[in-house]
């Protein structure tokens, strides 16, 4: 491998924050058309990496190489001037503005000191024609959908002519359709020459879109290798260092009673638009539903509706074991043996300021067990967190730690220990392994399951269909505020409930349920 | 009542809002590009007060009208350097920075004018020029065209400032860190330079509206903004961030206090009743802004200081 080959070297990177090494010897070589992805957890370095080399950390130590000549990239212009591209997670995008004024912003104009909107619009335009993405120049670019979004963020780099392109975890905010459609450009674009860096930790799609995978773990490189090489599990064990089981296992079980009971329920959203439109189902003693779905198609809602934080259209009903719980707040849905495990945690789930122990607490701080003539009754408070923290396999230095400096795996499991701790007949979990590690996201997993075998009706609505399949007992698809479908769990393809998920019904697959 | 509308009447209140506009209109566009590059500064008052003081005493010395011109707007720039210095390089909170501003010119400038001039003195004040042509239309060149050069300054930078914002790179910038600095900033475009630069032009105009004021009144006393510099902040959000509608709620500020003035001269308000007149432009402005505030969308990243993660 002659260094014209590389489009990339980077050289023995290491780069210190206070109290932790983020990327230590790192070595990174990308060739001209071909798509290496660096795959790791939560930490493992690969933001760092790619920050370094657009220029928006200085790194301690190491050299980095483009072209074959070094180069110091001193901040994002720099990188930009060096036909480096970034598309980041979350989107770099002014909504106010419009399509062509996003893509202009920063450039030079060839009308100084007046804009050249029209020279901008014509460029996208053909870039548009030449790489497959539709989007029109003129609209405001808070009118796009997502997907659409992140077009524009492709057109941007490629207007910037950017020949190494890296791209953080782009699909985090696609459906599956539209996963297919962006790896069809990456493809493309990777076959035209550029050499794209794909971050991401969906083993799934690094392995279907990689030339070469690149695995950091805490801030090291532990191998590079190929998708022909390696299998999945290969490369969980790789990434959290020791073997993970990607399916949960799970015994067969009889299903008892039902336990959440939804009659045509409608929601309003934010806007008023209808988000949840007249829908039924119920949950048993012993299963997990699992309602999978493209983010923002009801779900929320849903969820908040039987947690109580939303009210629904009158007709509706949402009972807990029988019992009418429609117009109750989540104090007595709670008492009625309602857990949640909320979507936002560090919003709706944990008070990031508390202690951790504070947090274990949150619900049933006012109870019997932890209070004493109406104060709070510590001893008795940190013997249940250290207890917690133990059965849960938290890690933190201490119950006294400030929740917010655990990380997003360790606050989950807090927030499920809490939730657990309380022994709930419906368990309502949303998104329970969201930006959560492989390992915590595995342990999660099998404490689920274990409530499950416990006889708890168990709610899970999430976007990764790989959990929801893992999971579910049943499967309900959720699309346009509707329940689309409702499959068993057994015999449900990948590529079936996609389909459901895109709105498009097929009449063999659909059962009533 | 009858008198009001009168003929002559009604061309002199429409001379005197404008003329009354004038200082509103300055400090609300400068204020205006400062807030579309995401950095509200309260301390436009403090500002026009400290530059109101050094314009007046640049008459008072020398009487060269347009030397207290240029002083005022230095004066205005020198505190948008310190404006600029505190929020954007030391990313201090902006609302109480503002309001640290206000104090400093407020109290600066009493203390000057007592220890430098003692009882208010009358000076010289902005001449006003006919504009050929223009000002020989009857009555309404009268109200428009006979006014000084700093009330066609303003009116002339609504155009340019409407021009800067939309059609320049430099206004897409300050648009782009005003609504999200996070995107410009990896797009290369410096957050901090051009926050700093939209500080300096805003604090500039907010200096040009302390010399227009004073210059147009002809006399100094301490607190003479009276907190004109504050319903100028409460412009921009009435004219929902745009040149056009911040000088519609500046005229509407303007005749409003000009006819408040008009009818206590003619009599049709009591005196009796003067000072709960003086409140009607507050009036106006609190429902103003009960009734715009809904629709209108803010920047999104207006207060918030930027720093890169």
């Amino acid at each position: 491998m002659g260094p014209e080959t590389n489009i990339l070297e980077m050289r023995g990177i290491t780069k210190a924050f206070p109290g932790v090494i983020a990327n230590e010897g790192i070595d990174l070589d990308v060739r001209y058309g071909e798509v290496h992805t660096l795959l790791g957890e939560n930490g493992a370095g690969k933001s760092t990496l790619v920050k370094i080399l657009f220029g928006l950390y200085q790194a301690d130590e190491g050299s980095i190489l483009l072209r074959g000549e070094p180069i110091a990239v001193g901040s994002p212009s720099e990188a930009i001037a060096s036909k480096i591209g970034m598309i980041h997670q979350h989107f770099m995008l002014v909504p106010t503005l419009t399509v062509a004024e996003n893509v202009a912003l920063g450039t030079a104009s060839t009308r100084r000191p007046f804009t050249d909107l029209d020279v901008v619009s014509r460029r996208v335009s053909e870039i548009s024609e030449e790489h497959g993405l539709a989007v029109d120049p003129s609209v405001e670019v808070r009118r796009l959908a997502v997907g659409e979004r992140q077009r524009v963020e492709i057109i941007k780099a490629l207007y910037r002519d950017a020949e190494l392109l890296v791209l953080d975890e782009p699909t985090a905010v696609l459906t599956p359709g539209e996963v297919d459609d962006l790896f069809v450009i990456l493809r493309r674009m990777a076959d035209a020459g550029r050499g794209l860096i794909f971050i991401s930790h969906k083993l799934r799609e690094v392995m279907s879109l990689s030339d070469r995978i690149t695995i950091l773990r805490n801030g090291k490189v532990v191998g590079t290798t190929t998708p022909d090489e390696t299998s999945r599990e290969e490369l969980a064990q790789m990434m959290v260092g020791r073997a993970v089981r990607l399916t949960p296992e799970k015994p067969d079980m009889d299903v008892g009673p039902a336990r959440l009971e939804v009659e045509s329920l409608t929601i309003h959203g934010d806007r008023e638009t209808v988000a949840v439109n007249d829908i039924s189902f119920e949950v048993r003693s012993g299963e997990i539903l699992g309602i999978a779905g493209v983010s923002g198609n009801g779900q929320r809602e849903l969820a908040e509706a039987i947690a109580g934080l939303r009210v629904g259209e009158p007709g509706g009903s949402i009972r807990l074991d029988g019992v009418e719980v429609t117009d109750k707040d989540t104090r007595s849905r709670r008492d009625r043996g309602l857990g949640f495990i909320p979507e936002e945690r560090m919003r709706d789930g944990a008070i990031a300021e508390f202690t951790v122990s504070e947090n274990m607490v949150l619900v049933d701080h006012a109870s019997r067990q932890f209070t004493s003539r109406g104060m709070l009754a510590f001893d008795a408070i940190r013997r249940h967190s250290r207890k917690l923290v133990d059965d849960f396999a938290v890690k933190t230095p201490g119950i006294e730690t400030p929740t917010s400096s655990l990380s997003g795996g360790n606050i989950q499991k807090v927030i499920l220990a809490r939730e657990l701790s309380a022994s709930p007949t419906v368990l309502l979990a949303c998104q329970p392994t969201r930006g959560v590690d492989i390992g915590a996201a595995e342990y999660i997993h099998t404490r689920l399951i274990e409530q499950r075998n416990l006889g708890t009706a168990t709610i899970l609505i999430s976007e990764d269909l790989d959990e929801v399949m893992g999971l579910a007992d049943r499967i309900a698809v959720m699309y346009e505020g509707e329940i689309v479908a409702v499959l068993p769990a057994e015999g449900a393809t990948r590529e079936g409930i996609g389909l459901l998920m895109a709105g498009v019904v097929e009449p063999t697959a659909q059962t009533v349920g | 009542m009858g008198d009001f509308f009168t003929l002559s009447v009604l061309v002199a209140t429409a001379a005197s809002a404008i003329r009354l506009a004038t200082p509103y209109l300055l400090a609300s566009l400068g204020e205006t590009i400062g807030q579309r590059s995401g950095v509200l500064n309260l301390g436009v008052d403090g500002v026009m007060l400290l530059s109101a003081f050094f314009s007046y005493w640049t008459v008072l010395g020398t009487g060269n009208l347009w030397l207290a011109v240029l002083v005022g707007l230095v004066v205005g720039l020198a505190m948008g350097v310190l404006y600029g210095v505190i929020t954007v390089r030391l990313s201090a909170t902006q609302g109480i920075s503002g309001i640290g501003i206000f104090i400093f010119g407020l109290g600066l400038s009493d203390l000057l004018f007592r220890q430098l001039v003692g009882t208010p003195k009358p000076v010289r004040r902005l001449p006003n020029v006919d504009v050929p042509i223009l000002s020989d239309i009857p009555h309404l060149g009268e109200a428009l065209f006979q006014r000084n050069l700093l009330t066609y300054l303003a009116f002339l930078l609504v155009p340019a400032t409407a021009l800067l914002l939309s059609r320049t790179t430099f206004g897409l910038n300050i648009r782009s860190v005003g609504e999200n600095p996070q995107a410009a900033d990896s797009l290369g475009v410096s957050v901090e330079r051009t926050r700093f630069v939209a500080i300096l032009i805003g604090n500039a105009m907010a200096g040009l509206a302390g010399a227009a004021l004073v210059l147009q009144l002809g006399i100094f006393q301490p607190n003479l903004t009276q907190g004109l510099g504050f319903i100028a902040v409460a412009l921009v959000y009435f004219g929902a961030w745009r040149p056009v509608g911040v000088m519609g709620g500046a005229l509407l500020y303007g005749l409003v206090n000009a006819t408040v003035l008009q009818w206590k001269a003619l009599g049709i308000i009591p005196v009796s009743g003067s000072d709960l007149a003086n409140m009607a432009p507050a009036v106006l402005t609190i429902l103003a802004l009960i009734v715009l505030a809904r629709r209108v969308h803010a920047p999104a990243a207006l207060t918030k200081p930027f720093t890169r993660h």
